[in-house]
């Protein structure tokens, strides 16, 4: 096993290196100069611009840039905000919690409604549940999430007034950070009330980030199971006359768990994809907004940093799904 | 380090909540600050946070008008030759304190030179502590302000390179809100200058307490505030909101009183809405089209006002604005002294246009038209507009392609002087005065920068210039009044359109201005029960 998680390790040095110079490149190809965005529709004299230029070190080759760039990545640090002059690192961290509790949030529930209705679907193979299910599914996969948080919204928080509209917190409770998930600091707070108010907030967007990676669970789930369904080995569980719950929960699923593993895994990307749009509609402080705005405002390390962190957590995650495998499959870890 | 921790929470929370009952204004903002020092930036959304709440000026816009009159300064005098400006400031100013500092003095001479220096003098500590000093930089303050002097501790004299009437309405102006120097010096000291940025200390009607990023700003009433009577409300709180629809569910839900920037499409509902009043303003900009008056056929004025005549502008107005702007005739908005209500606007007569480029012997033109990629109030959809105008230019002739770049290119490309056809731009103004829009835009000096049309016309440039320098605002206004008609007649520009601003807020918000410099402004508003 420890052999099988160095050479996972291994394999991060390369990636890391090339997600550092994609993530230089990435913004620096995007047309248009940070400093001109800057100044807007006022402009500025070339004298200004040229000890701008100078000041934000833009006036050095390429190359050099990266070098200052990687040089500072090796050492932990990514730069200061062209903006707010605060370092990368801290506006990241400070937001990242906000993103990262919706995410889980978003997964879990995905996990808790998309597996065991693809269980089922594929146990129940071709009947309405199936069909009902999987067309389900199809709609829940190619809904416009900004569409899609716009009705929730309405009906359940215009019309019915059951959930907050959006933000974290009511604003009625005060108190400070300490870890940055809302769910532990409003407990911690001690305030009546505060923990419930995070709570609501959170349905709504749990409910919409949740959505796509359900339907692609819930998809993969069924399609893994089908196919384990017709080996012969529960042929012969059945044959045993071994109890049809005990067939499907522990011979089938936990086979047909690897691929689903793997999307739930993957499914870490697509929700921080659709991070950007459901924080930007729910008023959700984490690191998608943050990013957009950023590429808005050409603020080169902002970008770039919080590109390499993103891809850093996205590889993290991988990683885990990985050494999941080998939990699951003990073949796999014995390779 | 965490912007959040501010104040102690004990302190903070004792600032906030105030007692019982506690009258707390939620503002349900449309983006976040980029930081709390205002002369850093050039957003709107950043001065509501810092420059409107948390900060004075010498002087000061009256809100929902472009009227000057004091703030800081009691009194101010003008020297004969218009180039020395001695401010006499108001006594017993208190600034606000956190847990790092508390002031052990009021406001005097040095903050004031302290606000200027860090922004003109490299040598100052703050020059470089962040960002950089755009609108004190395009308002051509370095050039303009020679020294400045300290008097006595009370009086602050200003010397100017040349005579600048629009000097006052420029220190009314976001960038010149007062800082504390001796704050500024403790945090040098304490090796946080940055804090200046993130913590802010000022004079103004409410106290900066907290601020989560990208999620709530919160403020307390400043209870030493100079203005007897303000602010009117003990808490205000901006919950940021950056959507527009959800900004209206929130304010119909009651989690916020007053909301910026509805939808145009959402106007409608939200008049017909009991629980919503929609107050509105006209907004002190232009939308216009500028074409490239160096270049062949555009340098012919007869050719210019023939498509300008080709423009159906109410149809822009009704399909881009969807009602919430109205036609511009002039290059300054209506709403703003010495606009010339004589002046005619170019009628809309495709026909005649026609006629006037045959005999000027433009035929088979072919043109680009520039559609900026992003929303303004003085242009919702740029891209819409420019298909309109498209189809217009069409029915006289005219073939147009629309062009279109990212913004920063956009900006950049279309300053060009060698830059093809015609831009889609606009202005909303920075200080309520005419110079603002006439010489920022049109002069001379400003060809291959914010002058699009690349417009240099000697008359209206000498007519413009000589009114900067002229001490009375009736003397100015006869000249610039005299410059819209030459404008008119030169038609660098087709002005299409003057926005209109909607401001929703709930039933229960009393004394909210619609202030026409776009800022949003709350000392003077207060809740009914």
């Amino acid at each position: 096993m420890l052999r099988y998680i160095l050479a996972r390790l291994i394999t991060f040095v390369p990636t890391f290196v090339g997600v550092t110079l994609i993530s230089f490149a990435f913004i620096r190809v995007l047309p248009g100069d940070p400093i001109i965005v800057m100044a807007g529709e006022r402009g500025m004299t070339q004298e200004r611009y040229d000890e701008l230029v100078q000041r934000f070190g833009f006036d050095q080759p390429l190359y050099l840039q990266f070098w200052d760039y990687l040089t500072g990545v090796v050492q932990g640090d990514l730069g200061r905000s062209f903006i707010t002059n605060r370092p990368v690192w801290d506006e990241f961290f400070t937001l990242f919690p906000a993103t990262l509790e919706l995410s889980i949030c978003a997964i879990i529930f995905a996990t808790l409604i998309g597996l065991p209705a693809g269980v089922i679907a594929a146990v129940y193979r071709g009947k309405f549940f199936d069909r009902a299910l999987m067309s389900t599914a199809l709609v829940g996969y190619s809904m416009p999430i900004f569409w899609w948080a716009l009705l929730l919204i309405i009906v359940f928080s215009g019309n019915l007034g059951w959930t907050p509209v959006s933000g974290r917190m009511s604003l009625m409770y005060f108190f400070d950070d300490v870890t940055g998930f809302m769910l532990i600091d409003s407990l911690l707070s001690g305030q009546a009330g505060a923990f419930t108010s995070a709570v609501q907030h959170l349905i709504l967007p749990t409910i919409v980030l949740g959505t796509i990676p359900l339907a692609v669970i819930a998809r993969q789930t069924r399609s893994a199971m089908l196919e384990v369904l017709s080996e012969d080995y529960i042929r012969t569980a059945r044959a045993k006359g071994l109890r049809p719950a005990r067939v499907n929960g522990l011979h089938a699923l936990r086979n047909a768990m690897i691929p689903v593993v793997t999307v739930i895994g993957l499914s870490v990307g697509t929700l921080l994809a659709g991070a950007i749009l459901t924080e930007t509609i729910f008023s959700w402080p984490g690191i998608g907004k943050w990013m957009v705005d950023s590429i808005f405002r050409r603020d080169y390390p902002v970008v770039q940093g919080g590109l390499l962190l993103i891809a850093l957590m996205v590889m993290i995650v991988n990683l885990t799904v990985d050494l999941l495998y080998g939990l699951i499959n003990p073949k796999i870890r014995k390779r | 380090m965490k912007i959040r921790h501010i104040l102690a929470p004990g302190i903070a929370l004792a600032l906030f909540a105030g007692t019982a009952g506690a009258q707390t204004l939620v503002y349900c903002s449309e983006g976040s600050p980029e930081g709390f020092d205002p002369a850093l930036y050039t957003a709107g959304t950043t001065f509501d946070a810092s420059s409107h709440t948390v900060y004075n000026q010498l002087v000061e816009f009256v809100t929902g008008t472009t009227e000057v009159v004091p703030g800081l300064a009691e009194s101010w005098e003008v020297s004969e030759d218009g180039t020395s400006y001695t401010f006499t400031l108001r006594p017993g100013v208190q600034f606000h304190s956190n847990d790092q500092f508390t002031p052990t003095r009021e406001l005097n001479a040095d903050d004031v030179i302290f606000t200027f220096e860090r922004q003109m003098d490299a040598e100052n500590p703050y020059h470089e502590y962040a960002g950089s000093w755009e609108y004190f930089n395009s308002m051509s303050m370095p050039d303009l302000i020679e020294t400045i002097e300290k008097v006595d501790d009370m009086t602050v004299r200003f010397n100017l390179s040349r005579p600048e009437a629009p000097f006052i309405a420029n220190l009314a102006m976001d960038f010149a809100s007062i800082m504390s120097k001796e704050y500024a010096d403790a945090m040098v000291e304490a090796g946080t200058p940055e804090a200046l940025n993130q913590r802010p200390i000022g004079t103004g009607p409410f106290q900066f307490v907290d601020y989560q990023t990208d999620a709530v700003i919160r403020y307390a009433a400043n209870e030493n505030y100079w203005e007897e009577g303000l602010p009117k409300v003990e808490n205000l709180v901006f919950a940021i909101t950056p959507d527009a629809s959800v900004r209206y569910q929130r304010l119909q839900a009651g989690e916020c009183h007053v909301m910026p920037y509805p939808n145009p499409a959402d106007v409608a509902a939200m008049q017909e809405n009991p629980d919503i009043e929609v107050l509105e303003q006209e907004g002190l900009n232009v939308g216009y089209l500028a074409y490239n008056t160096q270049m062949e056929p555009f340098d012919n004025p007869r050719v210019r006002q023939a498509l300008n005549m080709a423009i159906d502008k109410q149809a822009i107005i009704d399909v881009v604005f969807q009602g919430s702007g109205q036609i511009a005739k002039n290059p300054i908005p209506p709403t703003m002294w010495s606009y010339n209500e004589a002046v005619e606007d170019d009628p809309y007569d495709p026909e005649q246009a026609r006629q006037i480029l045959e005999e000027e012997g433009v035929t088979d033109l072919a043109m680009n038209i520039w559609a900026m990629p992003v929303q303004r109030p003085y242009n919702p959809n740029a891209r819409r507009m420019a298909e309109l105008i498209q189809e217009d230019f069409s029915e006289i002739g005219v073939d147009v392609d629309i062009v279109s770049y990212e913004w920063g290119e956009y900006l950049e490309r279309s300053s060009d002087v060698d830059r093809d056809g015609a831009v889609l731009l606009g202005w909303t103004g920075d200080n309520g005065d005419p110079d603002n829009f006439l010489a920022v835009l049109l002069s001379c000096d400003a060809v291959g920068g914010a002058n699009r049309a690349q417009w240099c016309h000697e008359p209206f440039d000498e007519l413009v210039m000589e009114a900067k320098t002229l001490p009375t605002q009736e003397e100015r206004a006869a000249l610039y009044e005299e410059a819209q008609v030459v404008f008119k007649e030169q038609a660098p520009w087709a002005t299409i359109a003057h926005s209109v601003v909607f401001m929703p807020v709930r039933p229960e918000v009393e004394g909210y201005k619609v202030h026409p410099l776009g800022g949003h402004i709350f000392d003077e508003v207060s809740l009914s029960q």
